[in-house]
């Protein structure tokens, strides 16, 4: 039943001898020690799971690891380079969008997902694109005007 | 941990019951000067540590400490779960101390270094460790200028202190850090502290906004929260579950279970538990196991509930009265008569329960997600027939509890199958789980009749709450003659409530201030008055009165000259943990679908002093945001005693694009003791949004969500 599975992960190669029907949720918490990514419903109804896999946001508690085979996955941990927040992370920091921190991740990988598809969005479209990803604490105002101003920046960067 | 020679004897403080001693607690903290404090609120009594259970020297629930580097440290055994206390309580210490707060560690939730506490709930933090941490700390100034007034020989009354460094301004040469008087020390300190309103002139900190301190961990990945917790040899526990509370297991086959590689199966009674170091793989053998549960009939479901607690052979204990009902309905002009259903709630937090537990050379460690660190240290300690300084309880970063983690029976099983398989063993929930255990938020009904005079002045008011407790019941207008009566469960009759229930975000107080605020919403529809005048003429709190008016204020409220009015604007007050609450909101009624869509709310809050009114205002946003979820979707549907609702696909949370634009006030109270902060503003949004449904539309609704089907049919009947 295992497979080797190679993969970029955070912008390094990867590789290990897995069953690939194992879902990249656990695989990245249990097997890779990555536990940034969280456990929320296990259904990819709540988005607390979210990675990018080819710059797409996507469940990865429905994502079964044989699936990411050959492709880029980044995760939480591999946001920040040597040390920076990405602008994202920064804008959560600054807007403080974020009470308990369980959804936050989440929250990031799928605002970011979001932005390099689209770095000029707009409030409405912001609200669309975070609308499946929950939040109990109720951080929301705070979540949308972080992802406004990391958009902001994102496009004058560049 | 600093291990290092300490001469101290043993002193008459040690505790000579079942804790530890002050020679082993210095050991654990290292050196330095140790203030104990017991905190009290000022107006209700915190609960103390029942004599001869508790450790650490004496009975004081909190230290604060100064270390040898000049660092400071608080150790308090309440825990962060998103609420912020993490910062506010780091600017109380700043302040008192003249240290800045990136000096201040904060030490939480961890039974072995920080003194009992009954548990992080009620918004007690800062409403009762404010004011007396403060007397604490203020107390560890005076020891440190002490010392320094030794050392430097200057009178204390010269001396100055600024950012840690105690100095003689006439004299610069004369001066000493902290951490110079506190190297080498071991000195405690024991305060039995009584809370004073302090003058809020001086305060550096306090009072003014600040960002939260523990951002950078949450956004990076690097909060360790517990299901993150990984030790050498830990298995995965999945256990074999029933499908209803009621079930009894009759029997279990877990013979395929075990062909699944490194799967091991245990059992404990009821408890059987299925180990494997990966989780998905346990998950997996889980699936194989075959177990026959026998369960109670249950008849009784989420429609029923409401009729059985009426009917039901129930207490009727009067919680408050004045004057007289029956003269009181006899001066009334019109009487209302209202009748109130309030389902099951979940709390659903992202995180589910989750717990590491550990067995280690006759040492109990357990990390859990848990409100309550200190209880379920007893909890173990008991079932294990351990004492309690063989049991650690360390809480990590909580995602979210609500006051649905004061219950940790995932931690009670994560250590016995730990017990058994002699090794650590995580537990952490799913979803599933998460909702068959939870202890929901209870379902209620609210009875209320009550009448008004000619004027419009409310002259009786006969109040009744159904199994869903009395916090907020009371009733805040002036009226001459009420009754508030609970009623609740009998002694040897049969359990009401099927599901099990507990503290939910403000207990209680959302059932009972929407059962007050729909029907003083009724009288002043009766009155034919403006719903905002008419609460201003019943009122005579004035603190209420004031909050009220703030609201109305920052909403740029106008009275309607017809009611309903149709612009759709509701009005609903309350109080809640000591603190007055009022909001107002606008909303729009689709008639056709029955969609309600908030555009605004504007919430005045008096809470006293605030501590961080940043963080102050963020916990009335999301109590806010969260409570939209309880008004439009959030039921737990049951039926013979099996949850229907087991995930957040048919148990709606709250999503973005339901968020209205929320104004917010914090009322100038800086001159008051501090009153909570993490809950009362989610009280009043059930009856603002319900009051507002009225006023754009007419229709009355009576039970909770507000769902489309809902509104529609009392849309039908206006």
């Amino acid at each position: 039943m295992e497979e080797t599975i190679s993969f970029q992960l955070n912008g390094k190669q990867t590789e290990l001898k897995i069953d690939p029907t194992q879902t990249l949720l656990w695989v990245l918490r249990n097997n890779l020690g990555l536990t940034g990514t969280k456990f929320g419903c296990g259904i990819g109804f709540c988005g607390s799971c979210t990675v990018l896999v080819d710059n797409e946001p996507l469940r990865s508690c429905s994502i079964p690891v044989g699936e990411v085979k050959g492709k880029n996955v980044v995760t939480i941990e591999g946001l920040a380079r040597d040390g920076e927040l990405s602008p994202v992370q920064k804008a959560f920091v600054e807007h403080d969008a974020l009470q308990c921190g369980y959804c936050t991740p989440g929250m990031i990988m799928n605002a970011t997902g979001m932005l390099l598809k689209n770095p000029s969005v707009t409030r409405d479209e912001i609200i669309a694109g975070m609308e499946d990803n929950l939040c109990r604490c109720g951080a929301h105002i705070h979540i949308i005007d972080a992802i406004e101003a990391a958009a902001k920046e994102m496009k004058g960067g560049k | 941990m600093k291990k290092e020679k300490n001469k101290t004897q043993v002193s008459e403080n040690l505790t000579g019951r079942r804790g530890m001693e002050r020679r082993d607690f210095f050991k654990l903290v290292g050196g330095g000067i140790v203030i104990f404090f017991l905190p009290r609120c000022t107006s209700e009594s915190v609960p103390v540590a029942e004599p001869g259970k508790r450790s650490l020297p004496k009975d004081y629930n909190a230290f604060v400490k100064i270390n040898e580097d000049g660092t400071v440290s608080c150790y308090t055994g309440k825990i962060e779960m998103g609420q912020g206390i993490i910062m506010s309580l780091v600017q109380v210490f700043a302040d008192e101390l003249n240290v800045p707060m990136e000096k201040i560690k904060m030490v939480m939730g961890d039974t072995e270094l920080c003194p009992w506490d009954g548990g992080t709930w009620g918004s007690t933090t800062i409403r009762s460790f404010g004011p007396n941490m403060r007397r604490a700390v203020a107390e560890a100034r005076g020891v440190l200028i002490e010392l320094a007034s030794n050392k430097l020989k200057v009178p204390a009354s010269q001396l100055t202190v600024v950012d840690g460094v105690i100095s003689d301004p006439s004299n610069p040469g004369k001066s000493v850090t902290y951490a110079e008087l506190a190297k080498g020390k071991k000195i405690d300190k024991y305060l039995d502290v009584k809370p004073a309103v302090e003058d809020y002139t001086k305060f550096t900190f306090i009072g003014k906004s600040f960002k939260r301190n523990d951002s950078k961990l949450k956004v990076t990945g690097e909060a360790k929260y517990t299901g993150d917790m990984k030790l050498p040899g830990m298995l995965f526990a999945r256990i074999v579950r029933p499908k209803s509370l009621s079930g009894k297991l009759v029997s279990v086959d877990y013979s395929e279970a075990e062909k699944i590689p490194g799967t091991k199966v245990f059992r404990d009674g009821d408890l059987v538990g299925v180990l494997n170091e990966n989780y998905v793989l346990a998950s997996r053998a889980l699936e194989k196991v075959k177990a026959e549960y026998s369960y109670d009939e249950i008849k009784v479901n989420d429609k029923s509930i409401f009729e059985s607690m009426v009917k039901a052979d129930s207490t009727a204990d009067v919680e408050t009265t004045a004057g007289d009902l029956e003269p009181g309905f006899k001066q009334c002009d019109k009487v209302i008569e209202t009748e109130i259903h309030d389902p099951f709630l979940a709390h659903a937090p992202i995180e589910t329960h989750s717990a590491l537990a550990r067995f280690e050379k006759e040492k109990l460690t357990v990390w859990a997600s848990t409100q309550t660190p200190y209880p379920l240290q007893d909890a173990l300690a008991s079932h294990f027939s351990m004492t309690l300084d063989k049991v650690r309880v360390i809480v990590p970063f909580v995602g979210g509890g609500f006051g649905g983690k004061s219950k940790f029976q995932q931690a009670m099983e994560a250590a016995k199958l730990a017990k058994i398989a002699a090794k650590p063993v995580m537990v952490i929930y799913t979803r599933d789980e998460e909702f068959l255990y939870d202890n929901f938020h209870s379902a209620g009904v609210i009875k209320v009749k009550a009448g008004i005079d000619k004027s419009g002045m409310i002259k009786a008011w006969d109040y009744h709450v159904y199994f869903c407790g009395t916090r907020g019941s009371e009733i805040i207008y002036d009226v001459p003659n009420h009754k508030i009566t609970s009623h609740d469960h009998k002694a040897n009759t049969p359990q009401v409530h099927i599901l099990d229930t507990g503290p939910w975000r403000a207990p209680n107080n959302n059932t009972n201030t929407l059962g007050r605020e729909l029907q003083i919403d009724r009288l002043a529809a009766a009155a034919k008055m403006d719903p905002l005048e008419f609460r201003l003429k019943n009122l005579k709190d004035q603190r209420m009165i004031d909050t009220l008016k703030a609201a109305a204020d920052l909403f740029g409220y106008v009275p309607a000259k017809k009611h309903p009015s149709g612009r759709g604007i509701g009005i609903a007050i309350g109080t809640d943990v000591g603190t007055m609450v009022a909001e107002i909101a606008e909303i729009e009624v689709d008639k056709k679908t029955g969609q309600v869509k908030v555009l605004r709310i504007a919430c005045a809050q008096d809470m006293g002093l605030s501590v961080n009114p940043h963080g102050s205002t963020m916990q009335m946003e999301g109590c806010i945001t969260m409570a939209l979820g309880y008004t439009f979707a959030e039921e737990i549907r049951f039926e013979g005693g099996e949850v229907i609702d087991r995930n957040y696909d048919t148990y709606q949370l709250p999503r973005f694009s339901w968020v209205p634009k929320i104004d917010t006030l914090i009322l100038d109270r800086k001159d008051q003791p501090p009153h909570g902060g993490g809950e009362p503003a989610i009280i009043a949004v059930g009856a603002v949004i319900g009051n507002a449904i009225f006023d754009a539309t007419g229709a009355r609704l009576f039970q909770m969500p507000y769902t489309p089907e809902r509104v529609l049919e009392a849309l039908k009947k206006v």
